[in-house]
């Protein structure tokens, strides 16, 4: 239970939002008015075709974007600095520091260690390096590392900061089914361990294996929300039939 | 052409003897330069990361001003020390004209904006690349600088020696604040403008080509350890 | 962090030794700043002055060479203990307007012209200062000006008003204001086949004379007298009169005097002493 969140605090769910739209600055609308709640408990899975404004949503829910209009609130709080420092984001396409592999890790438990430790825990940054598989490869240069080991690595720095709330976009968009398996197998051990996940997908299979309950989006529109059971038996939007069919949506 | 080919001659005799007066210039030269780099090095590469970082109002003026400063005449920036160092000028008690404290103050002033627009260009760059993860990391704006810098830091190397290049170069400055006197602030550069003036071109000539080596091996080592050190960490 | 610790390292580094070269040059109280001429610098006399003199008083001697002009202005900006240079009635005006302690003869040599040995002008042979200039205006040709409002500039100046000629319409034509000092305008006129006017110390000295020549000398006109000058106390606090006092004294006395006579170059002396000894 080594990445549970930091307690002390009190829980950032229910995450609430209302009637949340951004509009880009070229004046299309690339989310429409969602209301949406998610509690605690189950691994979030958000889904939908490309272009559906997934990733968007994800980077309004961190912060990452301003909304144009409506609101986010985590436990009934808008989102803040202190809030965001709670929560972690995995890109797609994982940005690494230049250094080292154990070098990246030592950069976030730095910025996140208690005032008067300046010195990131080295025993920490192990067991992080060992759960990801990249102990062996602390010394290297983590722009060395293969594609789906930066990913691993993106994701050890990310549990560095012990979130409560871990924002995944598409992290295993680009890789092969070894590494996709083993950045599955480390998300579901954050969830068990109490982390609360919130993943972005388009691979309909990565949800069925991942998901409690999923946020279906289509053209920046909550199309559908259920449990994953539900979702995957009988979906209720001709969207998400199709989507899960297989057809194209037009 | 006669004075090339006896130039060349001259150089290899000057450095093949060990010429003790030619040492200490060559070792004034580079204490005064590097100095003068380490100084502009501590300002201008936090004022390059807070330019890259800072977004604000007048940005671009500040910009525009900071890459014309690249363009500071050495006379320019010898004139104004010298009258702020001259014993009838503001910091005439210090005592610094006619040393060479005076000459390292005056190429850290030529050389700052430069070290400042190079790094900033540079660290703009990396910052582009790095945003979103620090935003979403909750980065501090002076941890930011400090890793962007200490990142860069391979890339940072070719803006050093380009200030470098400048401040070992120079002339115009060092000649007005360091006075060019002898086993004090003779530098090579205004040991060349001496020689010149005395008509000695070979022997100017062979300084010159001197200066030149000392560049090429500063230069060599640098790129040597970017080479060694910076393949790995960019890879 | 390592980058940290490297900036403060760096820091301390350069501050302490800034220090150090403040307190080198500070602490070094047996030491003067003379502002004199390129020309006198460039003969190589006070290598083998200051070491003498060193030897006698134990004083080092800092040269910072410069034309007159400019040797004027900097020593009223009070950065130079000693002015020696040659520009009599410029010396005289500094010590009447409380710069100077008192002006003293030194030493003397004389002004040459020199050009190519084609000699369009004409002027080899001729007798004065005056029937040289006017050759050169007459036919236009080329003559190097040092423009630099040097102890030679404001010479040729007075040369050229003995002469009756007015050069200045004429610059940037027949007449080149270099803007350089006395080496740097004779690199420029051998390069361009000009005349120029030197002084002698300077031209023997020279090393890239190619096929130039001295071609007019001998002029009373073109005498060219060095004087020493120890800054005062009274505009400038911080000046070392005593030491500067000290150099002014040890030139003109027996040691100093057959010292510069004693410096020759190419087998031939270079400056001529005649400071009034006590």
């Amino acid at each position: 239970m080594r990445d549970a969140p930091s307690h002390g605090f009190a829980s950032l769910l229910p995450l609430q939002t209302c009637d949340l739209t951004f509009t880009a600055a070229n004046g299309s609308r690339l989310i429409h008015g969602i209301d949406l709640t998610l509690d605690a408990g189950s691994l979030t899975v958000v889904m939908g075709p490309n272009g559906a404004g997934k990733s968007v949503f994800l980077r309004l829910l961190h912060g990452l974007l301003e909304p144009t209009g409506g609101t986010i609130k985590y436990a009934g709080e808008p989102l803040s600095d202190a809030i965001r420092k709670r929560q972690a984001l995995v890109f797609q396409k994982p940005v690494l520091l230049r250094r080292s592999v154990a070098a990246n890790i030592d950069f976030v438990l730095k910025l996140r260690a208690r005032p008067g430790s300046t010195q990131p825990d080295p025993v920490r940054r192990d067991e992080l390096l060992d759960q990801v598989g990249l102990l062996d490869r602390a010394a290297q240069p983590a722009r060395q590392l293969s594609g789906g080991e930066q990913q691993r690595l993106a994701l050890a720095r990310a549990l560095a900061t012990r979130p409560d709330i871990l924002f995944l976009d598409e992290p295993t968009a680009s890789l092969d089914p070894a590494s996709t398996l083993m950045i599955e197998q480390i998300t579901s051990d954050a969830h068990a361990a109490g982390t609360k996940i919130i993943c972005v997908t388009h691979d309909v299979a990565q949800a069925r294996r991942l998901a409690g309950d999923v946020v279906f989006l289509s053209n920046g529109h909550l199309i559908e929300t259920a449990n994953a059971d539900d979702f995957f038996s009988n979906p209720k939007s001709r969207e998400a039939q199709a989507y899960l069919e297989g057809r194209l949506i037009v | 052409m006669q004075d090339v080919s006896s130039a060349f001659w001259i150089a290899f005799g000057l450095v093949a003897g060990l010429d003790a007066d030619l040492l200490e210039i060559i070792a004034l030269s580079l204490r005064v330069s590097l100095f003068a780099l380490v100084i502009s090095c501590l300002i201008g590469l936090p004022v390059g990361a807070v330019l890259a970082i800072a977004r604000f109002r007048g940005r671009s003026a500040v910009l525009i001003a900071l890459n014309a400063l690249m363009g500071l005449p050495p006379v320019v920036v010898g004139l104004i020390v010298y009258l702020h160092l001259s014993r009838a000028g503001p910091l005439g008690w210090l005592n610094l004209l006619y040393t060479p404290t005076a000459m390292i103050i005056a190429q850290a002033i030529l050389i700052t904006p430069i070290i400042a627009a190079l790094s900033r260009q540079i660290l703009e760059d990396l910052h582009t690349e790095y945003a979103e993860q620090f935003r979403s990391l909750s980065v501090p704006a002076h941890t930011m600088m400090q890793a962007l810098i200490w990142d860069a830091r391979f890339s940072l190397l070719t803006v050093a020696l380009a200030g470098f290049g400048r401040a070992i170069a120079e002339v115009g400055a060092v000649i007005i604040v360091g006075g060019n006197i002898d086993h004090l602030t003779r530098v090579m550069t205004t040991a060349i403008a001496l020689e010149t003036s005395k008509g000695d071109l070979p022997l100017a000539l062979a300084l010159g080509i001197v200066l030149l080596v000392i560049a090429l091996t500063v230069n060599g080592l640098v790129m040597a350890l970017r080479m060694t050190a910076g393949r790995q960490a960019y890879a | 962090m390592t980058f940290i610790r490297a900036l403060a390292t760096s820091a301390i580094i350069a501050a302490a030794i800034t220090t150090t070269l403040v307190a080198i040059a500070s602490a070094n109280d047996r030491s003067i700043i003379v502002q004199s001429t390129t020309s006198t610098k460039n003969s190589g006399l006070y290598n083998v002055l200051l070491p003498q003199f060193k030897k006698a008083t134990g004083i080092t001697v800092h040269i910072v060479a410069v034309g007159t002009g400019q040797a004027i202005r900097n020593a009223r900006n009070c950065d130079g203990d000693v002015l020696l240079v040659h520009a009599k009635g410029a010396e005289q005006k500094f010590v009447t307007d409380g710069f100077g302690t008192k002006r003293h003869d030194l030493m003397y040599n004389d002004f040459v012209f020199v050009g190519p040995p084609s000699d369009s002008a004409k002027i080899t042979g001729s007798k004065s200062a005056s029937d040289t200039l006017k050759k050169i205006a007459t036919s236009k040709a080329i003559f190097a000006s040092r423009g630099d409002d040097s102890g030679t500039h404001k010479k040729e100046r007075t040369l050229w008003q003995a002469a009756g000629i007015d050069p200045t319409p004429s610059s940037g034509k027949w007449y080149r204001e270099t803007g350089s000092g006395m080496g740097a305008t004779l690199n420029i006129a051998v390069g361009m086949g000009a005349y120029a006017m030197t002084d002698r110390a300077t031209w023997i000295a020279f090393k890239n004379k190619r096929d130039f020549k001295v071609l007019v000398e001998g002029d009373k006109a073109l005498f060219n007298q060095y004087g020493i000058t120890a800054v005062s106390a009274k505009k400038c606090p911080s000046v070392k009169t005593k030491l500067a006092e000290t150099f002014s004294a040890w030139l003109r006395s027996k040691s100093g005097q057959s010292a510069i006579a004693a410096y020759k170059r190419n087998g031939q002396q270079l400056f001529f002493p005649n400071a009034v000894t006590n």
